[in-house]
């Protein structure tokens, strides 16, 4: 298997590194071969910059991925912004020679040029096509046995045109990977729809993001749920500290949020202090018992 | 018979068309965009509107531009194929140009501008690395905030949200 660069972006170091490290201990784990991206910058964001001035957009994440085209490896990314931001724009420049042209005069300042030569990869497409569910159950010895709502997060999938994973409005892939852990992915209504954050709406508009949000936890609790399954720190951040939030309004929903590479952590038998679960807004202690408890009726030797 | 006036016709013709983009002049005003915005379910935001008004009329004032979270629903229902959130994005980029930035956002940039991040590291977080074990390669960021610094300048960046 060829290597890959790990982009890791902005706010998974900076504000759940805990899935930073979780993300290395599964990759490690499948014996996967993947390198940080050390000099990568913003990915940039793409509801801010792609919004602001596209030409920007696409110089920032043209660096990204000549960095990644210098080490001659394709990027894996854990986020869906960065999936959306480097992806978009890899596609864009690859089959537009005027604005490669335009990126790649503003490239020529700090010595380098874009050329196209990578792919831009998400970890859940790429453990589904490289690796595979039956590969991945394979790895997991006993089951994980929690029920779960899974959230796609819609820059994963949309545009369809872009992404080519299939269906936006009943996608199967992730929840595949979350039952190849033992969980069970619970369908829920809303299922696809926004967690509210994306577009520059959390930032600006916090208030609005949450109406989004708190539709989703309110039909998401309704599914009676262990937790949700997250596969971008955004929609992580917008249900984890957006709980928190939503709780001053006297709104107890109290449900953990995992990105997935948390999750199949917890299935390889890390603990969730290793994944890093402390270290979200959301503690309930309620569900570290259950994993706590499934892990030692699943230890080695019983 | 008379010579028939094309404004009896009540054809629209677009008199504002940043895109240069006559696809959304396909646009039959069916509503299937705002039925599936997840935002306009709660916000003044109605997408079906945003397409008809901005070939007639500069709408780069409207707060409701920001108010969509880019999730696609409409571009990928739209039975006419129109591509609708791409559309926002470019009428956002033309309030833009306009000055029309909201402080919000505009502090997002310049955490970029400053750090070449648009969510820097706090000391809090550098902490918890740490205690992870997960190091940070300062002379590496301090690369890329140098040379994204370059690349902004190039690109005007720091001009436009100024503005
Ligand atoms: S869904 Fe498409 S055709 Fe229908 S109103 Fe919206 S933009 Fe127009
Ligand atoms: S992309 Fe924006 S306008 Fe379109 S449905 Fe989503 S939130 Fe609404």
């Amino acid at each position: 298997m060829k290597d890959l660069s790990l982009f890791a972006g902005c706010l998974i170091p900076n504000r759940y590194p805990g899935i930073e490290k979780a993300t290395g201990l599964v990759l490690d784990r499948l014996g996967i071969k993947c390198f940080e991206l050390k000099e990568a910058a913003c990915c940039p964001a793409p509801g801010v910059y792609r919004s602001f001035d596209k030409i920007t957009w696409l110089t920032l994440a043209s660096r990204n991925l000549v960095l990644a085209e210098e080490k001659g490896t394709d990027i894996l990314t854990i986020c869906n912004g960065c999936f959306s931001s480097l992806m978009d724009a890899n596609n864009i420049l690859k089959n537009d020679a005027v604005l490669r042209n335009e990126v790649n005069a503003h490239l020529k300042k700090i010595g380098k040029e874009y050329r196209g030569t990578i792919e831009v990869r998400h970890i859940m497409e790429f453990l589904h096509t490289d690796i595979g569910v039956k590969k991945l159950s394979d790895a997991i010895e006993k089951p994980l046995e929690i029920r779960t709502a899974v959230h796609y997060g819609c820059h994963l999938l949309k545009p369809t045109k872009e992404r080519k994973l299939g269906s936006a409005e009943c996608p199967v892939f992730f929840d595949e990977l979350v039952e190849a852990t033992g969980a069970k992915s619970v369908p829920y209504e809303g299922k696809t729809s926004c967690c509210g954050a994306g577009g520059g709406v959390r930032s600006a508009m916090l208030e609005t993001s949450f109406k989004m949000t708190e539709y989703k936890l309110d039909r998401i609790v309704r599914a009676e749920v262990d937790c949700i399954i997250d596969s971008c720190p955004f929609c992580h951040l917008q249900y984890d500290a957006g709980q928190v939030e939503l709780k001053k309004s006297g709104k107890n929903f109290d449900i953990p949020v995992l990105h997935f590479s948390q999750l199949l952590g917890l299935a390889l038998g890390y603990t969730p202090e290793d994944v890093g679960l402390h270290l979200n807004e959301i503690i309930n202690p309620g569900f570290f018992g259950k994993i706590a408890e499934i892990q030692k009726r699943n230890a080695p030797g019983r | 018979m008379g010579i028939i006036s094309l404004k009896s016709l009540n054809i629209s013709f677009p008199i504002f068309n940043p895109m240069k983009n006559t696809e959304i002049l396909t646009c039959f005003q069916c509503g299937t965009c705002h039925a599936s915005c997840p935002s306009g379910k709660y916000t003044s935001l109605n997408v079906r509107k945003i397409v008809r008004d901005s070939v007639r009329k500069d709408i780069s004032d409207q707060p409701e531009l920001w108010m969509c979270t880019t999730c696609y629903n409409c571009q990928e229902r739209c039975p006419r194929g129109i591509k609708v959130t791409d559309f926002v994005l470019t009428l956002r980029s033309e309030a833009v140009k306009k000055g029309k930035i909201l402080p919000a956002h505009r502090k997002v940039c310049n955490f970029l501008i400053k750090t070449g991040q648009s969510i820097p590291i706090d000391d809090k977080h550098r902490d918890i690395r740490k205690k992870l074990g997960l190091r940070i390669d300062e002379a590496a960021r301090k690369k890329a905030l140098k040379d994204v610094k370059k690349l902004l300048i190039s690109t005007g960046f720091g001009e436009l949200i100024k503005k």
